[in-house]
């Protein structure tokens, strides 16, 4: 009891360090302060989810009411809801497209990572700030300009892009293709290109910062497990989105100067393209190459999350701290050797469709690890439902769910017959959409105490849950079953036969429905988050009761997070409901020294060395300011 | 003073351990090397497309003497790069490309003797020795200039190439190269000639200005004054993968 008291106790010391007060603009706009660029990135991110999951609901209303007078959207959506007040089909493949890359990029890349990486990696290592500050501004003003011209693009007269996420060519390669095609896709281009280069930025800054200023006493085996998940994040994205990077620039040299990188032996309206020699496989494989560690780059910080929410919340140690690691380590290494399963179709020779199944079946084991760990974490713990819990225990369900359907959609002879069906719209939906969604939540309602000094609603978060977890499996279970029977999917209306209008039409228009509940749930968490940072109760300095050493810091952490020297660490992060301790958590942040009733042997054969721990960490970037 | 040594100690046993920056290395040495590896990956990505293309169109399979272009095969290196500047008609296969690679590579010479001087804080050997890297640099991109020139205008002869336009098979003189056709042989190769070597020539260009900003600061005394002549290195670092990603490009371009 005493010795987490004398440590939670925020310790005044004298500071070298001067603290300028710096102009509105350099401290909230332009700021170079890793905190508030999380949250320039998590506000960011909220507005394109809103935008995101809009869209959904939008084409969802085509889907399940095809026939439906969309006059009513008229004041919204203007021309593109036709003179028969039908929603424009172009329009109909744009908002798909639109769709998927904002909740893809947008929301699950920039608005999770960019926010947690962002504010956890200093605060949970003990570092002020991130490597270089400026970079990291850099980085998120990339993504900014990046969004607004992504944003732009949806009010162009001849629509957003519209060739899909993964932008395949020829259709994106072709102005003639789609009117989806001409300005559209190329302000998508510029969009992403701006992308990869603000996560290249931000990235870099991360992996940097992990490596170089842990505090003394942050070894890697001591890091909490969000750290390493957005380690290995990082790392993922620096591999993969230069190959994107490549495959973007090469479809611009396509689309504006002649080449035939992805282009050969083409028809329009019965002329011949002058184009040979391309392969537009070949942009599938580039795409791809990032395309399934993206996946990863989405899931992995959700999955970091979850295991500080899941082992605080449970108030037991993390079940296999070191097999997290090392799945987390297995999973981002498949993930890079994989990506053709996503192109079973395309032809390949079947032999090398099996190696990638073979590869593909193995992330099941590295994954399983994962979720077991969760679930024996769990087990037998005193489990306290705050939001951020159930968020988490719902990821968990949601990894499971989907993960099965992954080893379903792995199999090369069975993914030939559901490709490019709702089945497969499903599985990705709830395994990395829906979950990665779980994770931002997880998040926000676990840190927000520590963003803005106040507490969210609990209750609200409870609804909130309910209604999220809920809806995402009505809208995404039905929706397995039209993909086995066979429904492809980027299709503007299934009218055209009985047994579709029949049968699946009210499954359809159940999914429709599920899904407009579901988004509506949402705006509860929207009311929430605005409302609990201006009038939330005050936050306690640690309401989790969490060992981490961002609850070191005072209630609003101000420019260097600690005031006075870095805490020194001494354990690992998941000293929960240890035997014999007083307090069922132990902070990172207190010697074995001090908890003679609770240490292990070996733990106590390390007291020794605690005497050699520095009274200041070397590192310090304050520290290395000053001389 | 006891405190001190016993830190000393931990400092060396526990470089992993925290609170120091492990390898000694400083974050922007490490950033660079991370960017590095990224970049790796960008050149990867299209070195890969180059062989897909390239492995997608059949190899010239006749004697290397009777070697005309065509459309329908992918050319000999060594029978398209075979002329020098100033040297109007005389054959001379790989041989100006191979002065280009060697200027390249002796500024990579250059630029590890300005990072030693930067070691030993000799503002003067790092101003000559950048001051080199520098020349290299450009010396290297005007030579690219000139091949791409030559590239584009191409030979005096032509290549003839029977094509189908409207339907109709017709004989056509083409001169030099473009984006959309090719005397030397398949416009793909023009294509991804101009792109990988002109990304290639993008990253050398950014190499030379980091140069001059390097030399500028050194001769301004700006290093002296920080005490450190660590960002000649950053950019040593950033030089030397340029070059190294030439060997790559010009083993793929001008040997195989």
């Amino acid at each position: 009891m005493s010795a987490v008291e004398t440590i939670l106790a925020p310790q005044v010391q004298a500071q070298e360090h001067e603290h300028e007060v710096l102009p509105f603009w350099r401290q909230y706009i332009f700021s170079e302060d890793h905190k508030i660029i999380a949250k320039q990135y998590m506000i960011s991110g909220i507005f394109w989810a809103i935008l995101g999951a809009g869209m959904s609901v939008l084409f969802r209303i085509q889907l399940g009411f095809p026939k439906a007078s969309l006059g009513w959207l008229k004041p919204l959506l203007g021309g593109w809801i036709t003179e028969t007040n039908n929603l424009d089909p172009n329009f109909y493949l744009a908002l798909v497209t639109m769709h998927g890359t904002i909740m893809v990029f947008f929301v699950l890349t920039a608005g999770l990572s960019g926010t947690f990486s962002n504010f956890l990696i200093p605060l949970q290592i003990g570092a002020r700030d991130m490597a270089s500050g400026f970079m990291n501004m850099l980085s998120f003003w990339f993504f900014f300009v990046s969004s607004v011209i992504m944003f732009y693009s949806i009010f162009i007269s001849t629509g957003p892009a519209a060739g899909g996420w993964v932008i395949y060519p020829p259709l994106s390669a072709l102005p003639q293709a789609h009117p989806g095609s001409e300005l559209g896709m190329t302000l998508w281009l510029v969009s992403m290109t701006l992308f990869i280069i603000s996560a290249l930025l931000g990235g870099i800054n991360y992996i940097t910062t992990v490596i170089n200023l842990r505090t003394r006493g942050m070894t890697f085996d001591r890091l909490p497990l969000t750290i390493w998940a957005f380690l290995i994040t990082a790392i993922l994205g620096l591999i993969s989105f230069p190959v994107l990077l490549s495959a973007a620039l090469l479809l611009i040299f396509d689309r504006h100067f002649g080449t035939s990188f992805y282009l050969s032996e083409i028809y329009i309206k019965g002329e011949a393209l002058p184009n040979v020699g391309g392969s537009p496989i070949l942009f599938q494989h580039l795409f791809w190459f990032l395309g399934h560690p993206e996946v990863y780059i989405v899931l992995l910080p959700a999955l970091g999350i979850t295991s500080e929410v899941i082992a605080t919340n449970s108030r037991k140690p993390i079940f296999g701290y070191h097999a997290m690691i090392y799945s987390m380590i297995g999973i981002a290494f498949l993930a890079f050797i994989v990506w053709a399963h996503h192109m079973f179709v395309t032809g390949m020779n079947p032999f090398l469709g099996s190696v990638f199944m073979f590869l593909t079946l193995i992330i099941a084991i590295p994954s399983a690890v994962k979720a077991f760990n969760y679930i024996t974490t769990l087990w037998r713990g005193n489990i306290v439902f705050t939001p951020a819990m159930l968020f988490s225990i719902g990821l968990v369900s949601l990894f499971v769910t989907g993960g099965l359907t992954g080893i379903i959609l792995g199999n090369s002879a069975l993914d030939i017959q559901l490709h490019d069906t709702y089945f497969v719209v499903a599985h990705f939906h709830i395994v990395m959409g829906a979950a990665s969604a779980f994770g931002f939540f997880a998040g926000v309602y676990h840190w927000f105490p520590k963003m803005f000094g106040r507490m969210m609603n609990q209750t609200q978060g409870q609804i909130h849950f309910w209604l999220t977890f809920v809806g995402i499996y009505l809208i995404f279970f039905p929706m397995h079953y039209i993909g086995i029977a066979g429904f492809p999917r980027r299709y503007y209306q299934f009218t055209s036969f009985d047994f579709t209008k029949s049968s699946f039409a009210d499954l359809n228009m159940f999914i429709s429905i599920a899904a407009a509940l579901t988004f509506a749930g949402q705006f509860i968490f929207l009311w929430n988050v605005f409302y609990s940072i201006f009038k939330g109760k005050k936050a306690p300095l640690n309401p989790w009761r969490s060992s981490t050493l961002e609850w070191t810091t005072p209630v609003n952490p101000g420019h260097g997070n600690w005031v006075g020297e870095i805490p020194a660490v001494y354990r690992w992060p998941y000293d929960y409901s240890k035997p014999g301790a007083t307090e069922d958590f132990i902070p990172q942040n207190v010697p074995y020294s001090q908890t003679t009733e609770s240490n292990f042997p070996h733990e106590t054969a390390l007291i020794a060395e605690e005497k050699n721990m520095l009274p200041y960490s070397p590192n310090d970037q304050f520290r290395t300011e000053a001389h | 003073m006891e405190a001190t040594a016993n830190a000393t100690a931990t400092l060396e046993s526990n470089l992993w351990g925290g609170g120091v920056e492990p390898m000694k290395a400083s974050y922007g040495k490490l950033m660079m090397w991370f960017f590095l590896i990224s970049d790796t990956f960008t050149f990867s990505a299209l070195l890969v497309t180059y062989g897909m293309i390239r492995f997608s169109f059949p190899g010239y399979d006749g004697p290397t003497a009777d070697f005309v272009s065509s459309p329908l095969y992918w050319p000999i290196p060594e029978k398209i790069f075979d002329a020098l500047p100033l040297l109007h008609g005389v054959t001379a296969p790989l041989i100006f490309v191979g002065i280009m690679t060697f200027i390249l590579i002796f500024s990579s010479v250059t630029m590890v003797l300005a990072v030693e001087a930067g070691h030993r804080m000799d503002k003067a050997d790092v101003e000559k020795y950048m001051l080199w890297t520098i020349l290299g640099g450009a010396a290297f991109l005007g030579c690219q200039a000139w091949e791409w020139t030559h590239f584009i205008h191409g030979t005096d002869e032509g290549s003839v190439f029977k094509q189908i336009v409207d339907g109709k098979w017709v004989e056509k003189t083409i001169f030099g190269a473009n984006l959309t056709e090719n005397q030397y042989g398949p416009a793909a190769f023009a294509d991804l000639f101009f792109f990988i070597t002109g990304f290639h020539g993008t990253h050398v260009f950014s190499g030379v200005i980091l140069n001059i900003l390097i030399f500028f600061r050194s001769s301004t005394g700006f290093y002296d004054r920080r005490g450190s002549y660590e960002m000649v290195e950053k950019v040593g670092l950033y030089w030397h993968f340029v070059d190294l990603v030439w060997v790559f490009v010009f083993t793929f371009f001008y040997l195989v």
